[in-house]
């Protein structure tokens, strides 16, 4: 199948582009809008954004969520902030400023147009949440405060102490609660999407999981939203939520929805390290510490970790100051410690792999604010950052007033997605993708407070004029759930379901998620090499086959079955993780967050840094389906930087 | 550490429950509670069968998804504290720990020591949000809010919603989960023009779905994981007196 990946950007000047764009989007009139269903999945940032507002301009909105309410979707957890382009600093920053430190940021895998939107819609997300009643930190004039973030020289971050993403989440689910009491929104909680429903070529349902009574029940639409985040759970251990999956994308991508870029990954510098193997999942400390908090490893080996003895040197109080490596302030003295991600997280693996790592095994640097606590005073720190304190102290039993914090990276992020035009529509007509789960304003890395910044801007302002204009374009459909196609679908979900219950093997679900995910992270995780993929690719089809043959999922299929739904989850990592490793086979360079260990700087001030090939791999690379196992289509969309010329990312 | 857990086991909404007792060997002090009861349920799975149903998802304390009655306490007995973020180091070698749903009216038991809370929500969507449809806010520093009081409507908006004031309540009242919300949006410049008429639709909603009133005991604030303070209660309370004084009803 030959597919024409077109972005539809409009063409000209990127600075009118939008609005030119908006004019020319066909509207539904109010009084059609209301014979109009939307399906949206998801209620996370996007998802309750998207969902509220289109409900408020009157179309009927169908939403699911597989929490017991929309308020727990899992944007509630991110911490630092929200990136916007007001410039209430007055330093120097501008849409522009953002535009370009996003581009950048991203490595120059990202599309032009779509990120100059996404910064030029971030001023509106503030106002927007600030009348909702969002508490954003203020000064003592009474107007907004901003922090400094990763990857930018200004100060453009709102932020909500150290719970933006909840105060966020929580603004958007009160905007959607009224809607819901409205009757605009029918919310049904505890359902799980398990696949997409396509007729006639476009998007017109899902089949989802009732969890409570196990049923499964048929909804139809005029058009389907996804917006059920990233796969970052294919490692097993990350800071996602436990309930976090990649079904929902991956269903869509089995009925001919592209996947792009699944090897674009984000490594968080700054997560609460590994403490045991029982461990369910890592903890994120935000990177806003990196503002006040400096990072180091001691200079010699003797007070590091030793594998020999598995103990520790001397505690990092007694570590004199000239003994102590400030690595990244050394490295990237215009940067310092607020280097992107990508790049602090690669430099803690390298001083943790020279065998001058800290914590439980050798994987941990410190964060300490010792000199911050002298300079801001411990009221000071407490003010800024006193709940990520109080979070690390329960975790670890440590003291970060007293002692410095100790943190390894750890996966956080997915800027992978399904593949969307600049109406977010995926190559499927009718299936729209939102945040996380599309891959189209980061590129190859992001930067922080701009995951919050792109759910909601997909949600409030993108989303829901271009699903409008799509509508516009088609009369109201005939609507049935007792077509051919609903019943095909669920008769596959049905078996699917009823096989992961008829094996019943000898290995838990879990064993099986915890067996991909340490092979993900160690061959597919900060560093890659080419050996390493070929050998994942081996041994995923061994796991799968494993696993649809000897998986135990107790119970059964009507009640509440934890084992089930955590079942089917893993049958999907368990795919995906396939063509995860291959896009990070193909792609034979090194960007963001995709490090290739052959295509590195060799020489020079630049060496060790990530090697990109623009030459050979300026595209997004788009994957179309084709089995189980088989070897999927890969399909290119060339990008071209007319505004921010590609360069070496220099943050030194 | 070794240890013997009791726990609540029910099947279904409409079934009788009751407790089973598990032991439990060389469990680490690092981990978390929630990693513990996993551990649990490894060994469950490994021999087919069916494995405790709880409820949570972020662990790390935000979601507001855990809540389990821990030795009888919401979470547990260390203060301020989901039970996702309550560690093993809070227990000992021996130690006996009874494991139960959070109890209340308004949240039935679905499966285990999953409850419904669906309730809480119906209460916020009764009024718990200040009206702006999207696109319509005016620029975010047009009204400045004074930062003493923006601190305040701050800690009453940290609540997760997780139903630990309500199971700590022996009344099983929802006034703290209310009453923060009513003190968050009323505090706030952007929040007057529905102040009243919030109160009065989250009151009325919350009586509706059954929880008990308010006798003072202030259990609910030693039970919050988030420590949102007793005194949005009596804020509520004032706004609702001004509302009925004002002639609004729900």
């Amino acid at each position: 199948m030959t597919i024409e990946l077109k972005s539809g950007a409009p063409s000209g000047d990127i600075q009118t582009a939008w609005s030119r764009h908006k004019f020319s989007m066909q509207i539904v009139n109010p009084a059609n809008k209301r014979k109009y269903d939307i399906i949206v999945v998801g209620t996370g940032l996007a998802g309750a954004a998207c969902a509220a507002t289109l409900a408020e301009l009157g179309y009927n909105v169908l939403n699911f969520c597989f929490q017991d309410s929309a308020r727990r979707a899992h944007s509630i957890a991110a911490q630092g902030g929200i990136n916007a382009a007001k410039n209430y600093q007055n330093d120097g920053d501008s849409i522009y400023r953002l535009f370009y430190d996003t581009v950048k940021g991203g490595d120059f895998r990202a599309r032009e147009h779509n990120v100059y939107r996404l910064a030029e819609t971030s001023v509106n997300i503030i106002d927007q949440a600030t009348a909702q009643g969002v508490p954003f930190a203020r000064e003592y004039g009474g107007l907004l405060d901003n922090r400094s973030f990763g990857g930018a020289q200004v100060s453009r971050t709102f932020y909500a102490r150290g719970q933006t993403g909840q105060q966020l989440l929580i603004g958007a689910y009160q905007a959607h609660a009224k809607m819901v009491a409205a009757g605009g929104i029918k919310m049904f909680p505890r359902h799980e999407m398990l696949d997409v429903v396509v007729k006639d070529g476009h998007a017109r349902g899902i089949i989802a999981r009732d969890l409570v009574t196990g049923q499964l029940k048929r909804f139809v639409g005029d058009a389907v939203v996804l917006a059920t985040g990233g796969y970052g759970n294919v490692f097993f251990l990350s800071t996602n939520a436990m309930g976090c999956n990649v079904t929902a994308t991956w269903r869509a991508h089995r009925r001919g929805a592209l996947f792009a870029n699944p090897c674009y990954t984000q490594i968080h510098p700054t997560c609460i390290p590994v403490s045991g193997d029982y461990q369910s999942k890592l903890t994120l400390m935000s990177e806003s510490l990196r503002n006040d908090g400096r990072v180091w490893v001691p200079k010699d080996k003797k007070d590091a970790f030793d594998p020999k003895t598995g103990k520790v040197g001397r505690h990092p109080n007694d570590i004199p100051e000239s003994e102590r490596d400030y690595y990244l302030e050394r490295r990237y003295p215009a940067f310092g410690n607020l280097v992107p991600r990508d790049i602090a997280s690669r430099a803690a693996k390298q001083v943790c792999d020279e065998g001058r790592g800290v914590s439980y095994n050798g994987r941990g640097v410190y964060l300490d604010f010792s000199d911050a606590v002298r300079r801001l005073g411990k009221a000071g720190v407490e003010a800024r950052y006193g709940n990520l304190f109080e979070m690390y102290q329960r975790i670890t039993g440590e003291d970060p007033y007293t002692e410095p914090m100790r943190m390894y990276p750890a996966i956080h992020y997915t800027m992978g997605g399904l593949w969307v035009d600049y109406n977010l529509m995926s190559n499927v007509p009718g299936l729209f993708v939102l945040g996380e789960a599309n891959f189209s304003d980061h590129g190859a890395n992001r930067l922080g407070a701009s995951a919050l910044m792109q759910g909601l801007a997909d949600g409030y302002f993108v989303a829901p004029p271009c699903i409008g204009n799509f509508l516009a374009k088609r009369k109201p459909q005939p609507k049935s759930t007792d077509w051919p196609e609903f019943a095909a679908v669920e008769a596959e979900v049905k078996q699917r379901l009823s096989t992961l219950l008829s094996i019943k093997g000898k290995r838990t679900v879990d064993s099986f998620h915890k067996e991909l995910g340490l092979l993900m992270w160690d061959k597919c995780g900060m560093a890659r090499t080419e050996e390493g993929l070929k050998e994942a690719l081996v041994r995923i089809p061994q796991i799968r086959d494993e696993f649809w043959k000897n998986v135990s999922v107790p119970g059964s299929d009507t009640g509440v079955n934890q084992s089930l739904e955590k079942a089917a989850r893993v049958a999907d990592f368990l795919e995906f993780a396939e063509l995860m490793c291959l896009d990070a086979l193909e792609r034979r360079e090194s960007c963001g967050g995709h490090f290739r260990e052959e295509f590195q700087e060799e020489a020079g001030e630049a060496k060790g840094e990530a090697k990109r090939d623009d030459e050979n791999f300026a595209h997004v690379a788009a994957w179309e389906f084709t089995g189980v196992g088989q070897r999927p289509n890969l399909h290119k969309e060339q990008l071209t930087f007319d505004y921010v010329k590609p360069s070496q990312r220099s943050y030194k | 550490m070794d240890l013997t857990l009791n726990i609540w086991r029910q099947t279904s909404k409409d079934s009788a429950g009751n407790f089973e007792t598990y032991q439990l060997k060389d469990i680490n002090e690092h981990m978390s509670f929630l990693e513990m009861l996993d551990v649990l349920n490894e060994q469950l799975e490994g021999q087919g069968k069916e494995p405790v149903a709880f409820e949570h998802d972020c662990r790390e304390g935000i979601c507001g998804s855990c809540g389990l009655m821990i030795n009888g306490a919401p979470h547990g007995h260390l203060p301020r504290t989901t039970t996702c973020q309550l560690h093993m180091r809070e227990f000992k070698h021996g130690d006996n720990i009874t494991i139960e749903p959070f109890r209340a009216g308004a949240f039935p038991v679905l499966k285990d020591l999953v409850v419904d809370r669906s309730a809480l929500d119906r209460i916020v969507q009764a009024g718990g949000f200040i009206s702006v449809r999207t696109g319509s806010a005016p620029d975010a520093n047009a009204v400045p809010v004074p930062k003493d009081e923006a601190d305040r409507a701050f800690d009453a908006a940290t609540c997760i919603g997780c139903g630990a004031c309500v199971a700590s309540c022996p009344n099983a009242a929802a006034m703290l989960f209310t009453g923060a919300k009513v003190t968050h949006l009323g505090l706030l410049p952007q929040g007057q023009p529905e102040r009243y008429d919030r109160v009065t639709k989250m009151v009325h909603q919350m009586d509706k779905e059954e929880f008990g009133h308010c006798s003072n005991f202030g259990e609910c604030t030693v039970a919050c994981p988030k420590g949102i303070p007793l005194d949005v209660i009596s804020q509520m309370n004032r706004d609702l007196l001004v509302a009925q004084l004002k002639g609004r009803s729900a």
